[in-house]
């Protein structure tokens, strides 16, 4: 029996496919944890930068809301954030955007706006807040999130923003020139598009996770690269990195009460 | 031209009913202290307009003051759903709540070309997704000069901004330090507005030459409310009550406990309730 749980596999491996010379644009949440995992193991010098304007920031702590102070007095600069979204994002200046989603489809499209109709929701979700152009901006996507036959979805309630279309060429005929979703980091496995038909497939199973696991967490019918790898389970220090990160940002937020 | 009053003339004078209204904030510097006193004074049939609506938005919309949101994000920051939003959306309760649903993208340019004096904000964006369905507001345009399709928005032109700052003089010149969001272009955007501030002080402090300062004929109503950012933050002054944040999950998800909290906190209280928090850390800080 393991040491640790799914979801620390998860970002520790969202974590890896990070690298030291990356731009990256975080979201809250499980992306800012492996980010952060990241720069404080293999990836010192990575760039971080969060939508509320903060860029090349080093928090010692997560933060629980996008904008809290901890990234800004951390941060090598605070821009406003329509230069954010103008500037650094729309012109370019990022290489990875690094999302989650309620609701995912095989091609890598995230519904974080409604579940049921729009106008009458069975659930309504906090919705897109930067990703529509997160998603076309950045040079390529990452996406990290916990499987599920809710959450994997063979047809999104509502598109917020997208991946791989309809999978092929489709993202390209739409104009968008940037990659969109190149990894989708799993508390089972890894997914990388098809070369061809860009639909997200396992490339990597997490140690002691089986393939039927895989099938039974998803609302499509998942498919297997020709050759999938084992994922390396988290080393002592990747798990230790990340606890005492938790630790701390636990305790901080208590602190602040 | 800048006027100092108190919180609830400057409402008063400044928020009407029916007015469309933004209050602004990106996680810091979110004036909760002005959103309590407009529940306070009753305003009905607002529209409200924020790229991040939160606590206090939650908090207008349970109480029945708002007819109209527009937003690109509305949750409780990293804890989950905003119940009263929610309830509003999935049930009507208390009122039907009309929704124009946008990206950060689309509000950030909105707002800055309402403060650049233009009728619409274009940016390349808004591609593939199903936002333009459900948002007439969402429409495209061709670049004249190389053919590319982009998007395009109104301008947001608030009746009245409201936001949150540390410190303005005496003369209403009002300083912003930290976390920015979108405030200076909020303010500039709209007809009025309503600055509270952690302190007014006879000179603002020694800054940074190219420091974020909003000139005293550019604001409206300045007024000192410490601590009137609480359970955001302002930076320099107190941190972000992450606890009260995820307390707020609890209180806010069922309506009676919401109603009652209400009572107690805000329809019993004024703004000199906030200061507690703002000399708490400033004692422990010391």
């Amino acid at each position: 029996m393991a040491d640790y749980k799914p979801n620390e596999m998860m970002t520790v491996a969202a974590a890896r496919a990070l690298k030291n010379d990356d731009v990256c644009f975080v979201g809250i949440g499980q992306p800012s944890a492996a980010c952060n995992l990241a720069r404080l193991t293999h990836a010192p010098e990575i760039t971080l930068i969060y939508e509320s304007g903060t860029l090349v920031t080093k928090p010692n702590i997560l933060p629980l809301s996008i904008g809290d102070g901890e990234l800004c007095e951390t941060a090598l600069t605070t821009v406003s954030v329509p230069e954010m979204f103008r500037y650094w994002l729309q012109g370019g200046r990022i290489k990875i955007g690094f999302l989650g989603g309620a609701q995912i489809d095989k091609y890598a499209n995230l519904n974080t706006t409604v579940v049921g109709p729009y106008d009458k929701p069975k659930v309504r979700l906090p919705g897109g807040g930067g990703a529509p152009e997160i998603a076309t901006s950045c040079g390529e996507i990452f996406i990290i999130m916990t499987q599920g036959k809710r959450s994997f979805v063979d047809k999104l309630d509502f598109v917020t923003s997208i991946g791989h279309v309809s999978g092929g060429d489709s993202r390209a005929k739409l104009g968008v020139t940037t990659k969109g979703p190149s990894k989708l980091i799993t508390d089972l496995a890894l997914f990388e598009p098809d070369p061809e038909t860009k639909e997200m497939t396992v490339v990597s199973i997490h140690p002691g996770v089986t393939r039927e696991q895989i099938k039974e967490n998803s609302g499509w019918p998942i498919k297997f690269a020709s050759k999938v790898a084992e994922t390396p389970p988290p080393t002592p220090r990747e798990l230790e990195v990340l606890r005492d990160l938790h630790a701390r940002t636990n305790q901080a937020h208590a602190e602040a009460a | 031209m800048a006027r100092i009053s108190s919180l609830a003339e400057a409402i008063k004078s400044a928020v009407r009913d029916s007015d469309t209204v933004a209050l602004e904030g990106f996680t810091h510097l979110i004036p909760h202290a002005a959103g309590h006193e407009i529940i306070r004074q009753g305003r009905k049939r607002l529209t409200l307009i924020r790229m991040t609506p939160d606590l206090i938005y939650d908090q207008l919309i349970g109480m029945g003051c708002v007819a109209k949101l527009v937003f690109s994000w509305g949750g409780n920051p990293g804890v989950g759903s905003l119940h009263r939003l929610r309830d509003a959306i999935e049930n009507g309760w208390p009122h039907k709540l009309e929704l124009e649903e946008h990206s950060h993208a689309a509000m950030a340019n909105a707002y800055e070309a309402g403060a650049a004096g233009l009728p619409c904000a274009i940016f390349r964006g808004y591609i593939g997704g199903d936002l333009p369905k459900v948002n007439a507001n969402i429409k495209r345009v061709k670049c004249p000069f190389t053919g590319e399709e982009l998007a395009a928005v109104p301008a947001h032109r608030p009746d009245v901004a409201v936001i949150h700052a540390q410190r303005a003089d005496k003369a209403g010149n009002v300083m912003i330090e930290g976390v920015l969001g979108v405030q200076k272009e909020a303010v500039l955007a709209s007809k009025r507005s309503v600055v509270t501030v952690e302190e007014i002080v006879d000179q603002l402090p020694k800054r940074s030459l190219n420091a974020v300062v909003l000139p005293h004929w550019t604001v409206g109503h300045v007024v000192e409310v410490p601590g009137g950012a609480f359970p955001s933050y302002a930076q320099g002054y107190y941190p972000r009550n992450n606890n009260f944040y995820k307390e707020w999950d609890a209180i806010s998800r069922e309506r009676d406990s919401f109603l009652a909290w209400m009572k107690e906190n805000v329809l019993a209280k004024g703004p000199e309730a906030f200061a507690i928090y703002a000399r708490k850390h400033r004692i422990a800080a010391e």
